[in-house]
């Protein structure tokens, strides 16, 4: 009895905790701008199950694909089993589904071995991460927080398992033995070969059994809290986020509605615009962003695919598309906190261009879309770099020299170059 | 040019309508590597018979350097004076010389009032090769020639055409070779994005040159291009890599020209 109070008080504490920091996310998201994505359901749905579901842009990389296969498919189908540990903490039954009989041994089997696949799978991202120079785990805004967030990430995963493999092999033997409360059933394809290792007492196997039990759900409820504070945030926010991503072309950028109007007005003096206020072009900080770019942060997975595929970062620039995703997450949860302590009205002076993202950075983006293209999330950097460069140009005027030279002749010789209009034609002349 | 190329200007006193606009574009109207790539494209549509006309001086940049570059209220000027005058002509088809027109027309004129059906050169060529209209025959031959393609950004990745410059070179019964990042997986070559206007940030080499470095490991004759941004960045980099006897950089048009005896 004590100990189900305990359980309900833990269980009960970490959802409390867990909902109340995933709310604070969604209120941090909210705070960007309005961004159309509700339009044709059916094809973001088909997108969802494609990419979030089917991994479908992971196979560009078939070894990472292969094991994070593994680790997925472990992630969503573990959670069955969790209903029963929650169930057998609550009512203080033990393993309450064993009825399913035939049923219920083929999915304890198949959760031992995925299981095993997650382990191993784990072990070998542990490795790849450290010890192999893979290079897209190596930028610069992988610093110490991004870099162990990762291994806890591993490692915890890893505890897990075993904690999980431990508990069942446990059971297995005191099954064996015939001990009270410890029911006939599970097949353990893999923990039968852990046997051997445990003790051979009763009470020391019940001791075994329980305490890998409240490692692993206490386990899973730590890791449940930790999921707000890191990349590994992914696996909650990758459905909606891949379901709300851009269905148009990518080449395609946005136009500025409110830009819209005003030069509507400037070529119509007649021209009346349906709404005012045309508030501020571009972004200068995270807040001016839409809650598509926010919510892109907050998925954002740290993988480093985008910046190994962008030709400035490849080149040595100092531009990172990854770095871009990061900056704009911690500003907005900079913000965030800043609301939290201080009230609404709050500024800090700072800002996410300058403060987190350079100039030099901005510039050196050739918009090529690669970033976008190899994002396995469907995240866009490029937006938000968009965004940043609309800033300085509209409402700054801090362009580069030579872009403000090209921007001259586009508006007096209506071409890019310093040309005359009138020679534009000339090429049909020559041979 | 053996032929004169025909204005809308001229077409409309005539009372005639053309089949397809050619938007030729700024660099392919004033840079002088792709001026050629104009011209070449001109040959192509007086060859096929296709009743075309250029805007001539009446065009204007659509606006997609400014546009990249954050100035959206150059861009939505231009874009809308340019409408004005495609709407006035009363164009419904438009084929364009160069990717980030054919981008901007396609994807971003619509939502400013300007809608038509855009193609770019490489999908006219590959449609009047699937037509028989154009074969490769009567020119240079290109049979057993290695030849890699380089995709344009705003082709490929932004716009998902991959297959139709390809299409024009295997017709060639050249041989064709991928460079390690070819298709969706395709590395810029450095000019998009507004960066043509300016130098580069610092870093370790230029993009154009990595492009080049990655192009010339496939060992071509020559390298295809379909955007004469592209041109310019690749023609810089085998010139810097001092490779300019040994490999060409042709546009798909030039390319389809020569082979056609154009
Ligand atoms: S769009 Fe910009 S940030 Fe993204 S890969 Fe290309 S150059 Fe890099
Ligand atoms: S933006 Fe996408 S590709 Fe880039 S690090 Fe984040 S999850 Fe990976």
């Amino acid at each position: 009895m004590v100990a189900q109070i305990i359980f309900l008080v833990i269980t009960l504490a970490a959802i409390a905790l867990f909902t109340i920091n995933l709310r604070k996310i969604i209120r941090n998201i909210r705070l960007g701008k309005p961004a159309d994505r509700k339009d044709q359901p059916m094809k973001r749905l088909t997108t969802m199950l494609r990419v979030a579901f089917g991994q479908s842009k992971m196979v560009v990389r078939p070894i990472p694909a292969f094991l994070h296969f593994f680790v997925y498919i472990g992630f969503v189908i573990i959670n069955i089993e969790v209903l029963e540990i929650m169930i057998d903490g609550l009512f203080g039954t033990h393993r309450i589904f064993y009825g399913l009989g035939g049923l219920y041994n083929f999915l304890i089997g198949s959760f031992e071995i995925l299981a095993f696949t997650v382990w191993v799978s784990c072990a070998i991202f542990l490795v790849r991460r450290n010890s192999l120079k893979i290079k897209r785990f190596y930028g610069v805004e992988m610093t110490s927080w991004p870099k162990s967030d990762a291994n806890y990430i591993l490692i915890t995963e890893i505890l897990l398992m075993s904690a999980f493999l431990l508990m069942n092999a446990a059971d297995a033997k005191l099954q064996l033995l015939g001990a009270t409360h410890y029911v006939n059933a599970g097949a353990f394809p893999v923990s039968q070969y852990l046997m051997n290792l445990l003790p051979s007492t009763e009470q020391a196997l019940i001791i075994l059994e329980r305490s890998c039990w409240w490692f692993h759900i206490i386990g899973i409820l730590a890791f449940l809290n930790y999921l707000p504070y890191s990349k590994h945030f992914h696996i909650l926010f990758a459905f909606p986020n891949t379901y709300f991503s851009n269905l148009e072309p990518k080449g395609e950028f946005t136009n500025m509605p409110s830009v819209t109007n005003e030069v509507k007005a400037m070529l119509d003096p007649s021209f009346v615009p349906a709404d005012a206020a045309p508030g501020k072009f571009g972004a200068k900080d995270a807040t001016d962003l839409t809650w598509v770019n926010l919510m892109n942060a907050y998925t954002c997975t740290e993988c480093g695919r985008c910046t190994s595929v962008c030709p400035a970062n490849i080149t040595g620039k100092l531009l990172s598309p990854r770095k871009i995703m990061m900056d704009t997450r911690d500003r907005i949860a900079e913000i965030g906190k800043n609301i939290d302590k201080n009230g609404a009205e709050h500024q800090d002076g700072k800002s996410l261009l300058d403060d987190y993202i350079s100039r030099e950075e901005i510039w050196a983006c050739t918009s090529c879309n690669a970033c976008v293209e190899a994002c396995p999330v469907n995240i866009d950097p490029l937006q938000i770099i968009t965004e940043l460069r609309r800033f300085t140009v509209m409402e700054e005027s801090q362009a580069p020299s030579s872009i403000n030279a090209m921007m001259g002749n586009i508006e007096n010789n209506q071409a890019p170059w310093k040309y005359s209009p009138a020679d534009r034609f000339n090429w049909a002349q020559e041979s | 040019m053996e032929f004169k190329v025909p204005t809308m200007a001229e077409l409309m006193a005539a009372g005639e309508e053309p089949e397809i606009l050619f938007w030729v574009g700024c660099a392919g109207s004033y840079d002088e590597r792709a001026q050629k790539i104009t011209r070449d494209i001109c040959k192509i549509l007086h060859h096929v018979g296709i009743k075309y006309a250029v805007l001539g001086t009446e065009e204007s940049c659509t606006g997609d350097p400014a546009k990249r570059a954050g100035n959206e209220f150059l861009f939505q000027m231009q874009a809308m004076t340019n409408i004005e005058v495609l709407n006035a002509y009363n164009i419904k088809k438009i084929v364009t010389g160069c990717p980030h027109c054919f981008n901007t027309i396609k994807n971003e004129y619509p939502g400013l009032g300007g809608t038509y059906e855009v193609i770019h050169h490489t999908q006219l060529i590959q449609d009047l090769i699937n037509e028989g209209k154009l074969k490769a025959e009567g020119g240079e031959s290109f049979k057993g020639k290695k030849i890699t393609y380089h995709d344009p950004c705003y082709l490929g990745r932004g716009n998902g055409i991959y297959e139709a410059p390809r299409k024009a070179l295997e017709v060639l019964d050249a041989q064709l070779v991928e460079m390690k990042r070819c298709k969706s997986n395709g590395l810029c070559c450095g000019a998009g994005g507004a960066q043509m206007f300016k130098e580069p940030e610092k870093g370790r080499k230029d993009i154009n040159v990595e492009r080049v470095e990655e192009a010339l490991q496939t060992e071509p004759q020559f390298i295809a291009a379909g955007c004469p941004f592209c041109m310019t960045m690749l023609s810089d980099g085998i010139k810097l890599k001092d490779k300019e006897q040994e490999v060409k950089v042709l546009d798909i048009a030039e390319i389809t020209a020569r082979a056609n005896g154009l």
